[in-house]
């Protein structure tokens, strides 16, 4: 096996197994790494540190956290645009590119652009490019959105496996660092079940990569204590490698592991998230071969890989000289520290540092970074004297190294506390942050809390913890957490101002936006002060890292440029997610249903059409496409003459039962229903407080106190709801349900119907006389017990004969077979559509809009005017006062008559739009096209009406009075 | 290179432009306030300066500078509505959204791109054709596009006839446009502050002084400052501000939820949505997918997040375009709707004399910045509404002369 030049041997590398070699492809060069490896810590074990170009001037750009925080790392894999390099796993075969360069990674031609970078100030785009008009449409925005974007998206990606999963319980802990740890023991041993929350692929957060003692033996033992209890600890479930990656009201938290979105809901959370390391700003500070401290470390101890050969550190506490302890322990040479910090009390920490011989400069920064010109790698620093805050003295010394560490200040991982209401607080004084106003149920705990030192940290955990399980009722019960001997000597201080700007630029402040300090501070010059305007105009933090690393110093240097403070500018509205997530794993497996009615499957045997109506599929008609409208026109005339057969399961069904059955009818509806008898059906009109028609139907009284009603198709689920909005504030004795789906309904209908239903239903008497129109009754229909409704939708002798769900197959082949020696047809909804049509009978949706009312649909009749109350009745009232400028009109043209007008043409008088078809179709019975449209409301019968054709040519059509067919509606009573 | 880039490089001193004026006092009395920095009241503001010779104008807002439904929407122009009235309101805006970058000195970023709507039920495609039907009589570009020109407008979307809802056609209007929406309310800021009228941010209107019938003062947390005229513009508190004066308005505000993905190469140039399944999707100049969908289902002031709506609208998404399915979400936002009973405005006068309304603007408030603002101001310099906002008058809801717009929602709210 082939060693890598940068790996370091076992134990270091606790992620990876070093006997596992894995190899992939990165611009398609073969690497071998380890498995456990991600993709930025397999190449950097082999040297490579050169993995993207950054968004703007295209500056080389590598490893800067090693926590998957920015867009330095963003690379393609496969189908996948934008992965973060150093969260990625390597798995064997993985193709893995750069992104955003044009010609190579190593040489960009686009990366010109940054020499130009002076021409190109903050908000450059707005100042100019608009000349002359449709210059930047046609010219400039061709240019710009070439450049713009990072990976590239294929439209053949194939979708993945992805689900969802629910949780719960009673403490959730996010973050598996020591303070969680230790909240998350101290709560289970309340008895509390709890859940521990971690990122990573391990238990442990700083413990497993940073070092708190001079020997670097704490971190390894407190880690190895905790994890060992808390997996004896039976109250803690733990989920590793899972991502909390937002909070939503009450609780709510979408845990991303993997393919799979977990959505928990927890009684109290407590948030240990730990701190964000933050960098320093200096000249070239994005270099590869500049790492946050914290990055170092974790490729030393989570992967084994040794981060540089000649280093130097800028620091400005503790968290410095560890890592120069820990780079020195794994071979990389220490040439100089760089302190920020005029002086200080010596630690032991500083003490060990001091007495390698490793120079240490006292107030001294980076004042700028060089970099190697062919491998576009860190090659030299040099230091300066700090001088004032934020400005170089002399030059100290230059120093060659292949790597720069940045351990100056970090800020809380504060995301998911504000997203959950809390506000960040900054001690001007100490430079620190707290946050507060949290909502009662959650909790802080640790670095996520302020607090910056070991010790502190466990105990706010235990503090944590206690108070959760307190909330719950419970108490804190035994000891479990591991003993105390936390060194209090250890300084992490987060530094005021690490920020030093350059003659020549290059200082980023944003290394996504490559935005630089000057950028910031003309935005404040350019009037754009408030913090939200500075981002939206600069377009600071709006990057993938989402401001991460840049909301700190873009705070600071705001504050400053216009003489407030930290807290005064604050930080932009935190906002989910908390890391970018996958657009896959949000949707999860999108479960999409169809609602087949019963005798589906007969439709299709019957080689039907089928269409959707809302979520049901129903047939349109029965026959081939190319046969449509001989088809429908057949149908049609099967009912007009014989007997059809139509599937109506569709309809929407609602049992209303209660003794106020008939009073919430009243109420709902425009019709009365307190008189309506046992076994008769009535119409039903809804309409909403504005006293818009919103859907129809019929009321069947079954017995006093319980009415079988139907709804449209597409307006059940919203007339349920509005109903159960309704009498929440009501409080009628009635109770509603939807049965919808609980019963098949067929519609058998036409002049022989009654023939065909007397073949299978002999318990009643079925003569127009016992049964007569809009009379209901229960009988039994081949067998199977059935409600029989004698409604006129299309106008002619029919029964709808609703029965369970389950034997709507049967009967639909009884009625078949009956009906059989009669001619019987199944008929599909388009036929239905032109025989109500011809009858004049409207379509909720289709013949009514967002605004018609009863009056210009002509169905005043519908309304009742001795009721005290109901739904949209005050509106009518006041509607009837006023005329309408429409009324829905019907019209007919001769069949022969040129062009056919199609539902929604314009009804134009002179040019002004007055109204629309809603309905049109030819009548086989009738040989003319009838339609419905709305027109001026003084139209009159035997007048005419002007449509616009979608040629644009004008059409006469006469208007007529509706009903077009059998006006004397006798055949509907036969 | 453009010449003007050239002083930034080669000036010793940045050459600052200071858009937005600094902070100071308030007056004590000014001819007209308007309530509300965003667009709406920025273009306002604008208008009355720039052609009324009226700019002893304060506008005053509780946050900054847009940072409202201005910062908040997903930047859509169009003018293919269904109601003739709201189609010729919008053309103007149109028409003005074209010039606006010159007009102002300040770059919107206007790119016009072409709007598909798409449906896939019967029942819009009725509506698109009405749409269609409408907007040419009136000089709009919509056409409806068959799916073999859908695949040509938009080749990457989803035209699987086996998916739940396939794609059964399209509104494809030409007009249909973008452009960079905090520019909008910047661009108006920086030309009517250097006509003199006076932006005060963070100042938060308390309450409305109305005597006889008529505003003449208006408190706010730094003081009560005396007017002529005021003109509220605040997407999103319109019924809460209006009461202040007295006026109920027939509002309700629903929050309204977006979110934008990771930066990736351009490859969707239309913006493009579904009625039926409610999306609205676009790729901005930076690369980024800005997703925006339907309202949340109850009435609520705040702007916070919700998970259940972005797991629906994503879903929604990928139904459409499948090859997105692994980029990544960055930001997920929202803002507040005011919707009205028939889905259109309410602008012009009120109950309350010298006190004007732009209010009631749903998710629409956007693509009306300029056209509104021209009107606004036109109506309070004449003191009439004009008549392209007619029928937008509050008096509408008392007599039920309506104008229906709920059928021309991208997404159905």
């Amino acid at each position: 096996m082939e060693t890598s030049p940068n790996r370091l041997p076992p134990p270091l590398g606790m992620l990876v197994n070093h006997d596992k070699p894995v190899s992939f492809r990165f611009e398609s060069s073969q690497y071998t790494g380890l498995a456990g490896d991600t993709i930025a810590s397999a190449l950097a074990a082999n040297d490579t540190w050169l993995l993207s170009r950054s968004f703007k001037y295209h500056r080389p750009r590598g490893v800067f956290s090693m926590a998957g925080l920015e867009a330095n790392t963003l690379v393609q894999v496969g189908y996948e645009p934008n992965v973060a390099a150093d969260k990625r796993k390597i798995t064997s075969g993985l193709e893995v590119t750069g992104q955003n360069y044009s010609g190579s990674l190593a040489n960009d031609r686009a990366a010109k652009i940054g020499l130009a970078s002076r021409f190109f100030p903050v908000g450059f785009y707005y100042k100019t490019f608009f000349q002359p008009s449709g210059a930047w449409q046609n010219f400039w925005e061709p240019i710009i959105r070439k450049y713009a974007g990072l990976g590239q998206v294929h439209l053949d990606t194939p979708r993945k496996y992805y689900d969802k999963k629910y949780l719960f319980c009673d403490i959730a802990v996010i973050g598996g660092g020591p303070a969680g740890m230790s909240a998350a023991l101290s709560a289970a041993n309340s008895g509390a079940e709890v859940l521990l929350v971690e990122q990573e692929a391990v238990l442990g957060g700083s413990l497993n990569y940073g070092r708190f003692d001079t020997d670097g033996k704490l971190a390894p033992d407190l880690r190895d204590e905790f994890v060992a209890t808390i997996n004896n600890h039976s109250n803690i479930g733990i989920m590793t490698d899972a991502a909390c990656n937002g909070w939503f009201a009450d609780n709510w938290l979408p845990i991303i592991r993997g393919h799979r979105m977990y959505k928990l809901r927890t009684k109290e959370l407590i948030l240990a998230t730990g701190k964000m390391e933050q960098p320093a700003i200096f000249h070239n500070n994005d270099l590869p071969g500049i790492l946050l401290g914290t990055a170092a470390q974790r490729l030393i101890r989570l992967y084994g890989v040794r981060p540089g050969r000649r280093a130097v550190i800028l620091t400005a506490g503790d968290d410095g000289y560890a890592m120069a302890l820990d780079l020195l322990e794994n071979g990389v040479n220490v040439v100089a520290v760089a302190d920020l910090r005029e002086s200080f009390d010596a630690t032991p920490m500083y003490e060990k540092v001091r007495s390698c011989n490793i120079p240490v400069h006292m107030a001294c920064t980076v004042f700028e970074a060089l970099s190697d010109k062919h491998t576009c790698h860190l090659r030299a620093v040099e230091l300066r004297k700090v001088a004032s805050r934020g400005r170089c003295g002399n030059k100290v010394q230059c120093y060659d190294c292949d790597l720069l560490c940045i351990s100056t200040g970090f800020m809380p991982a504060y995301q998911l506390a504000l997203q959950a209401g809390g506000r960040l607080v900054h001690d001007e004084r100490s430079s620190m942050f707290s946050i507060t106003g949290l909502p009662a149920s959650i909790h802080l705990a640790g670095a996520a809390n302020g607090e910056n030192e070991l010790g502190a940290e466990i105990e706010s955990g235990r503090r944590a913890g206690r108070a959760a399980s307190k909330k719950l009722g419970l108490t804190v019960s035994g000891h479990a957490l591991p003993k105390q001997v936390y060194p209090a000597s250890y300084i992490s201080t987060n530094h005021p101002w690490p920020i030093f700007p350059h003659p020549r630029g290059k200082e980023f402040l944003d290394l996504d936006e490559d935005l630089q300090y000057l950028d910031i501070v003309h935005a404040c010059q350019d009037g754009y002060t408030e913090l939200e305007l500075v981002k939206r105009y600069s377009t600071i933090g709006m990057g993938p890292s989402q401001g991460r690393h840049s909301a700190l110093a873009t705070a600071r240097v705001v504050a400053s440029a216009t003489q407030r403070t930290v807290s005064e500018v604050g930080v932009t509205t935190a906002r989910p997610p908390l890391h970018a997530e996958k657009l896959a794993v949000i949707a999860g497996r999108s479960f999409k249903p169809k609602r087949l009615t019963a005798m589906h499957n007969r439709h299709l045997e019957s080689g039907a059409q089928m269409i959707i109506a809302g979520m049901w599929w129903r047939p349109a008609y029965y026959g081939k496409s190319q046969h449509r409208n001989r088809c429908i026109c057949e149908e049609n005339l099967a009912v007009r003459d014989n007997v059809g057969l139509i599937d109506v399961s569709t309809l929407g069904g609602l049992e209303v039962r209660g003794p106020d059955a008939a009073e919430f009818l009243n109420r709902m509806y425009t019709f009365a229903y307190s008189g309506q008898k046992t076994g008769t059906l009535r119409y039903l009109l809804m309409a909403n407080t504005a006293g818009t028609i919103i859907d129809d139907g019929v009321a069947c009284r079954l017995d006093n106190e319980h009415f079988y009603i139907t709804a449209t198709t597409g307006g059940v689920d919203n007339v349920f709801r509005t109903m159960l909005w309704w009498n929440a504030q009501w409080r009628l004795d009635v109770d509603v349900t939807n049965v919808t789906a609980a019963y098949a309904g067929v519609n058998l209908v036409g002049p022989r119907s009654r023939t065909v239903l007397q073949q299978v239903c002999r318990d009643i008497d079925l003569t127009s006389k016992s049964f007569p129109y809009l009379a209901v009754r229960s009988a039994t229909v081949a067998g199977i017990p059935a409600r029989l409704l004698r409604v006129g939708f299309v106008g002619e002798l029919g029964y709808e004969i609703h029965v369970p769900s389950l034997q709507g197959e049967a009967l639909w082949d009884a009625l078949l077979d009956a009906g059989h020696c009669y001619g019987i047809k199944p008929v599909g909804i388009e036929a239905q559509r032109l025989l109500r049509l011809e009858k004049g009978h409207l379509i909720v949706g289709q013949d009514t809009d967002a605004t018609t009312t009863p009056q210009e649909v002509s169905m005043a009749w519908a309304i009742s005017k001795r009721k005290p109350f109901f739904v949209g009745g005050r509106s009518l009232q006041i509607i009837e006062r006023h005329q309408s400028s429409r009324k829905l009109v019907g019209f007919t043209i001769k069949a022969e008559q040129g062009d056919t007008p199609e539902e929604s043409n314009l009804i134009l008088d002179g040019n002004a739009i007055v109204g629309h078809i809603t309905s049109v179709g030819y009548s086989p019975t009738l040989d003319r096209i009838v339609g419905m449209g709305y027109a001026k409301a003084d139209t009159e019968p035997g007048t005419s009406i002007h449509i616009k054709l979608k040629s644009g040519k004008l059409q006469f059509a006469q208007v007529v009075d509706m009903p077009f067919y059998d006006p004397e509606n006798k055949r509907q009573n036969m | 290179m453009p010449w003007n880039l050239l002083k930034y490089g080669l000036a010793p001193k940045y050459p600052a432009r200071r858009d937005i004026p600094a902070p100071r006092d308030l007056k004590k009395s000014y001819d007209v306030i308007i309530i509300g920095a965003g667009g709406h009241g920025l273009s306002t503001a604008y208008h009355l300066a720039r052609y009324h010779a009226i700019n002893n104008v304060a506008v005053l807002d509780k946050g900054y500078v847009g940072g409202g439904n201005t910062a908040r929407n997903t930047a859509v122009i169009r003018s293919n509505y269904i109601s003739p009235e709201a189609v010729a309101f919008y053309k103007a805006s149109v028409e003005m959204f074209k010039n606006l970058s010159n007009e102002l000195g300040y770059n919107q970023m206007y790119s016009q791109r072409g709007q598909l709507t798409l449906a896939h039920s019967d029942a819009s495609v009725r509506t698109f054709a009405l749409r269609a039907e409408v907007n040419k009589h009136l000089g709009v570009r919509s056409e409806i596009v068959d799916r073999q020109q859908i695949r040509e407008i938009v080749p990457c979307l989803n035209m699987d006839e086996n998916m739940r809802f396939p794609i059964q056609a399209g509104l494809w209007h030409r007009d249909g446009s973008t452009a960079r929406h905090d520019a909008v309310a910047w661009g108006y800021a920086m030309r009517a502050a250097q006509m003199g009228v006076e932006i005060h941010q963070h100042t938060e209107v308390t309450g409305i002084q109305v005597n006889a019938g008529r505003v003449v003062a208006v408190q706010t947390d730094r003081g009560t400052v005396k007017c002529n005229h005021a003109v509220q513009a605040v997407a999103g508190m319109s019924s809460v501000v209006a009461k202040m004066a007295g006026i109920r308005l027939p509002v309700r505000s629903f929050p309204l939820q977006a979110m934008v993905t990771h930066p990736v190469k351009p490859f969707l140039d239309p913006l493009v949505s579904s009625s039926d399944l409610h999306a609205y999707i676009s790729q901005t100049a930076r690369g980024e997918i800005v997703i925006g969908g339907g309202s949340d289902p109850y009435e609520l002031y705040s702007t916070r997040s919700t998970l259940d709506l972005k797991e629906s609208l994503v879903a929604n998404t990928l139904e459409l375009f499948p090859c997105i399915a692994e980029l990544k979400l960055l930001r997920q936002w929202a803002g507040i709707t005011d919707m009205t009973p028939d889905y259109s405005p309410v602008m012009g006068t009120s109950p309350v004399k010298n006190y004007w309304l732009d209010a009631g603007w749903g998710t629409w408030g956007f693509k009306a910045t300029p056209i509104s603002g021209k009107c606004m101001a036109e109506t309070l310099a004449n003191e009439k509404a004009v008549e392209l906002i007619q029928p937008f008058r509050l008096e509408r809801f008392k007599t039920f002369t309506l104008s229906n717009e709920a059928g021309a929602t991208a997404a159905s709210h």
